[in-house]
């Protein structure tokens, strides 16, 4: 009876997406609740005395005081099971194509609690049998998801027992029983073809272990300059207009992650269009298949309900480690944090918290923190190694780093992408600054690249580097003088860093052979210039002149390299090198 | 409908909002009719606690005191009634006509709000715009279905660019479909809202075009539903009647401005320079609501026109924009000032969509390589420059000498042209050709050594 009558909270305050609801003595904090008429999908965020403040991830235009709320008894939770990849969400794992063939065009309000498809039969291969003994995270059935992922099915955590009945390998939709299993207490687990999980819960690991590989993207600033490691944090920050989306585009495409998830958190809706349109005609290098069939897309538009977008967030990365949680390495993509800490502070405001820097609430840090911390390399349950990475970008009002949640943030991550707006108006792209970007995965790295590359790539990258820096300070000089009045030799630095920056650091992500390329490449296009560097260097030193030493056609073929080299063939750099050797020999030659 | 209880007593005034109580069966956002003796207000319930409502005026609370007025709620949200003869009419910013035309009658009526549109259900805009403009169509191309602000400051002659470009533009030319120009001024002078007015009757365009006028001594409130009218108009007309709609709205400023007014008002915690917290979402509201959909016929062009206080860019008003935008027009005092028109400071302009929809098969075949050059080229003009100022361009390399001349060139022959010249994008191009050609051709590093022997011009 007292149970009964909790049900019946009904509505006592309306401000944006903030409801309170009164009779809510025995709500638990973030259980997930329907408001009013229109079943409009909400979560407690604080109770006070039966007073529940609710945020609702709906429009809530049209709410009356009285209308009812009712309980869930649970907390905002995702269905985690087959039919995730492929599939573009809401901020609360809704999927937007089945919302379309219910609400036209635009999202309704109203349409109620939507997951992944109950009705699709998906071909089970089950691993089982009676009498095995399954324990949390371990496998007992297996699904081709797309031609290029494995789903394997995972005994929930907590949950371990005996396996007393299967059924036959066949074709199930997601709510059939497909294992039950006898819990150590004698109760019988039946095991779906999917589970759920509560968003803002990390999924339980065996251990986290130390990074040692690295996120190969084929961007060249990124794999030489300044590498990203499986399970890593790293953060893009820029102004609007520097590259941000354009980048985690790039990363989305071709990094070597086996699952991307890109969560479009309060961003353009063109733009997740775009994502949509394109990423199933562009084909992953390694295996030959469209990215698509790897993806999971989360669109949380900037127009869409501001709640949504504070969850979309938990949304994806819980997504990523029930993926994670079966043995693959995930890359999430989130465009952009800020949009997400700006949803805290319209919440928060809301909510009448007492502000603290730039109006954003004081929780901000640890809510940032708890994210990137979902990051990292691990042992999972079912002793396999996962990974997720997070790529978060980070649009800086004002494109000021100073503000609150680039600062914050540079706290969490290791690996900081610093976009520059200087370098986006002269179409330098990606426009990553070299001298304020870092990465604190060099250490963690040069084992791998010492194996699988070469000992020399990150020594060639500190010598390319201090390059860059020393023509930093002489640009300094160049401003107020002239570039006329240096030394040969500083003027020779100068034409260098030129071609570090054009032929190397800039990358043409609309161009086929340039978009991507393989770290090989990438290696030797580095070794090249800097022997062009070194030959230039002993020339000048030789008392030849600098418009003798800097060759317009030499120079103009080295910064086209990056074009017309292919990258499955690269002994076209052999080639250059020698023609810089012989150019060098004979002008050397033709000086003594 | 159901009778509604009439209320005579408020509580407060306080700005726009007043505060009635003891009221039931009301809902968030319900529209209000208040009457103060003859006149008629409309308001909307912005906040309800128990039996406590704010309730935002929108023709402003001047004249009210606690019990002169009468309050009905209306049991509907704010609609629009709307049908096609809304086409040549002119609005305020509630949507009722002020051009003695008389009511708009329909059985058809819309939330003002809008709703989301589906990402899945958006067709990603490609079509190629010509508006005739070099500095735009070359380096930051309208596309149809794209939302493109102009920056602008004040004194700067950003409505004789939007004019020109509503004027030039083909936006419904090659596919023969119907268009139609949605004008909303929001919070601006007499003058500006006259000066489109006229221009619009010059063009003998009138009958295409819808107005909803805010002036800037109109009422405060109206500023929030002014934009909102004007959206959802162009959604009826684009995505119910199969119109391409070029929605110019101006000034975007005085819209935030509003919004900062009344959230000041209602006491809310105040975030950058006192703008609402939520102030990105709501422009997003409004911005987002551009695009195409896949399954349907028209299209919304979205061209907000914004004066950035003090020309500074990284207020948050321009700011948060250029977040959601795609892309930016940005206006320079420095060509205003040099008499170059349209004052185009084509760096930091940008149209992020243009790369899918110029190049081959769209505009031509180099485009691309033009426009990448060009900003390439042109940004190292302005490095060139800064030492010019201090050794003096005599001194200058032979090389930086031929920048210098680059630069002058490209302002006053290529960015700079008449208010009612079309230059056709191919135009364009060969421009741009002519002023690279200044240029040594070891110089135009973005460019493959086919696409340079193709176009260069020799000297």
């Amino acid at each position: 009876m007292v149970k009964q009558m909790s049900d019946y909270s009904k509505v006592i305050m309306v401000n944006g997406p903030v409801v309170k609801a009164d009779n809510m003595l025995e709500a638990n904090m973030r259980e997930m609740v329907m408001v009013g008429n229109n079943k409009l999908i909400g979560e407690i965020i604080s109770i006070d005395n039966g007073v529940g403040t609710i945020q609702v991830y709906e429009e809530t235009e049209g709410l009356k005081i009285g209308e009812k709320v009712v309980r869930t008894y649970k907390p905002l939770s995702l269905k985690l099971g087959p039919g995730l990849l492929e599939n573009m969400f809401d901020g609360i794992e809704r999927p937007l194509r089945k919302i379309n063939e219910i609400s036209n065009g635009f999202i309704k309000e109203g349409i109620g609690l939507l997951s992944i498809d109950e009705i699709k039969k998906w071909n089970v291969e089950i691993i089982v049998k009676p009498g095995d003994i399954l324990n949390q995270g371990e496998f007992y059935a297996l699904i081709d998801e797309t031609s290029l992922i494995e789903h394997r099915l995972m005994v929930p955590p907590k949950i371990s027992g005996e396996v007393i009945e299967v059924k036959p390998d066949g074709s199930y939709s997601i709510e059939e029983v497909i294992v039950k299993i006898k819990l150590k207490d004698g109760r019988i687990y039946d095991l779906k073809m999917y589970q759920e999980w509560p968003v803002r819960d990390p999924r339980p690991i065996l251990n986290r272990m130390k990074l040692f590989k690295p996120l190969i993207t084929g961007q060249r600033v990124l794999d030489v300059f300044f590498p990203l490691a499986k399970g890593g944090t790293a953060a893009i920050p820029g102004g609007f207009g520097t590259g941000k989306t354009m980048t985690q585009h790039q990363l989305a495409k071709w990094s070597d992650a086996d699952i991307i998830v890109y969560i479009g958190c309060g961003e353009r809706g063109n733009e997740m269009t775009d994502v949509l349109n394109e990423f199933p005609k562009l084909v992953d290098p390694k295996s030959k298949k469209p990215i698509m069939e790897r993806t999971i897309l989360i669109a949380n538009t900037s127009n869409m309900p501001v709640a949504a977008r504070e969850a979309s967030i938990y949304t994806g990365i819980t997504l990523a480690e029930y993926y994670r949680d079966m043995g693959y390495h995930i890359a999430i993509m989130a465009d952009s944090t800020s949009r997400w800490a700006e949803a805290l502070r319209e919440i928060s405001g809301r909510l009448e918290e007492m502000p603290a820097e730039g109006g954003y609430p004081a929780y901000l840090p640890s809510r940032l923190a708890e994210f990137y911390e979902r990051a990292g390399y691990c042992k999972t349950l079912s002793k396999k190694e996962g990974s997720i990475t997070i790529i978060g970008a980070v649009s800086p009002a004002g494109g000021d780093f100073s503000e609150p949640v680039t600062e914050n943030t540079k706290r969490f991550v290791n690996a900081f992408l610093a976009l520059d707006k200087k370098l986006a108006y002269s179409r330098h792209y990606p426009a990553i600054n070299w001298l304020s970007s870092y990465s604190g995965y060099m250490d963690d790295l040069s084992d791998w690249y010492t194996e699988n590359i070469s000992g020399d790539l990150l020594v060639l990258r500190g010598k390319v580097m201090k390059i860059l820096h020393e023509e930093d300070k002489l640009s300094d000089i160049v401003q107020l003088v002239g570039e006329d009045v240096l030394p040969d030799d500083q003027r020779w630095i100068l034409a260098i860093a030129h071609i570090v920056k054009v032929a190397f650091l800039q990358q043409n992500a609309f161009h086929d052979v340039d978009t991507y390329v393989p770290l090989p490449k990438q290696h030797l296009m580095l070794e090249l210039i800097y022997h062009l560097y070194l030959k230039g260097k002993h020339a000048i030193n030789n008392g030849i002149a600098l418009s003798k030493v800097k060759d317009a056609e030499l120079f103009s073929k080295v910064i086209k390299m990056k074009y017309t080299i292919p990258n499955e063939d690269i002994v076209g750099i052999g080639t250059l090198m020698n023609e810089i050797n012989d150019y060098f020999t004979e002008l050397e030659e033709k000086y003594e | 409908m159901k009778l509604k209880k009439e209320y005579l007593k408020i509580d407060k005034v306080d700005g726009p909002l007043i505060f009635v109580s003891g009221i039931k069966d009301v809902f968030y956002g319900e529209i209000v009719e208040i009457l103060v003796g003859d006149e008629k207000r409309k308001g909307k319930v912005i906040r309800i606690e128990n039996e406590n409502v704010a309730i935002q005026v929108f023709e402003g609370t001047s004249g009210l005191s606690n019990t002169n007025s009468a309050i009905y709620f209306s049991g509907k949200a704010f609609e629009l009634n709307l049908n096609e003869n809304i086409l040549g009419r002119t609005f305020n910013g509630v949507g009722n006509p002020i051009d003695n035309g008389g009511e708009i009658y329909s059985d058809i009526s819309y939330n003002i709000n809008g709703r989301p549109i589906n990402p899945v259900a958006r067709e990603y805009p490609r079509n190629f715009i010509q508006t005739g403009i070099s500095s735009i169509d070359t380096l930051a191309t309208l596309i149809r279905g794209q939302k493109l602000p102009i920056f602008s400051g004040n004194g700067i002659s950003h409505n004789k660019l939007a004019d020109q470009i509503v004027r030039q533009s083909n936006i419904s030319k090659e596919s023969g479909g119907k268009f139609a120009v949605i004008f909303a001024a929001i919070g601006v002078k007499y003058d500006d809202a006259a000066f489109f007015k006229k221009s619009f009757e010059d063009s003998g365009a009138s009958e295409k075009v819808v107005m909803f006028i805010n002036l800037a001594n109109d009422p405060i409130v109206e500023r929030i539903s002014t934009p909102r009218c004007a959206l959802t108009a162009a959604e009826y007309l684009a995505f119910e009647k199969e119109y391409h709609v070029l929605v110019v709205m101006t000034d975007i400023t005085s819209y935030c401005e509003a919004l900062r007014e009344i959230s000041s008002a209602r006491e809310e915690v105040p975030s950058r320079k006192g703008y609402p917290g939520y102030l990105y979402s709501d422009l997003a509201s409004l911005y987002e609501r551009a695009g195409i959909l896949s399954d349907r016929e028209g299209s919304i062009t979205l061209l907000p026109i914004l004066t950035m206080p003090n020309n500074d860019i990284s207020h948050p008003i321009p700011d948060l924009t250029g977040y959601i935008t795609e892309g930016q027009i940005v206006l320079s005092k420095d060509f205003e000032q040099s008499d170059i028109y349209p004052p185009v400071d084509v760096l930091p302009s940008l149209s992020r969509i243009m790369k899918d929809g110029i190049g081959e098969g769209y505009t031509r075949k180099d485009h691309p390589d033009v426009a990448n050059q060009l900003f390439a080229s042109y940004s190292k003009v302005k490095d060139i420059r800064d030492l010019a100022q201090i050794i003096g361009e005599n001194d200058l390399s032979d090389v930086d000498k031929l920048y210098m001349e680059f630069g002058r060139e490209f302002e006053d022959g290529f960015i700079n042209q008449d208010r009612f010249e079309l230059r056709s994008i191919g135009e364009s191009l060969d421009l741009g050709w002519k002023m690279l050609s200044i240029l040594p051709k070891t110089e135009l590093d973005r460019l493959s050594s086919e696409v340079i022997e193709e176009n260069y011009i020799e000297k």
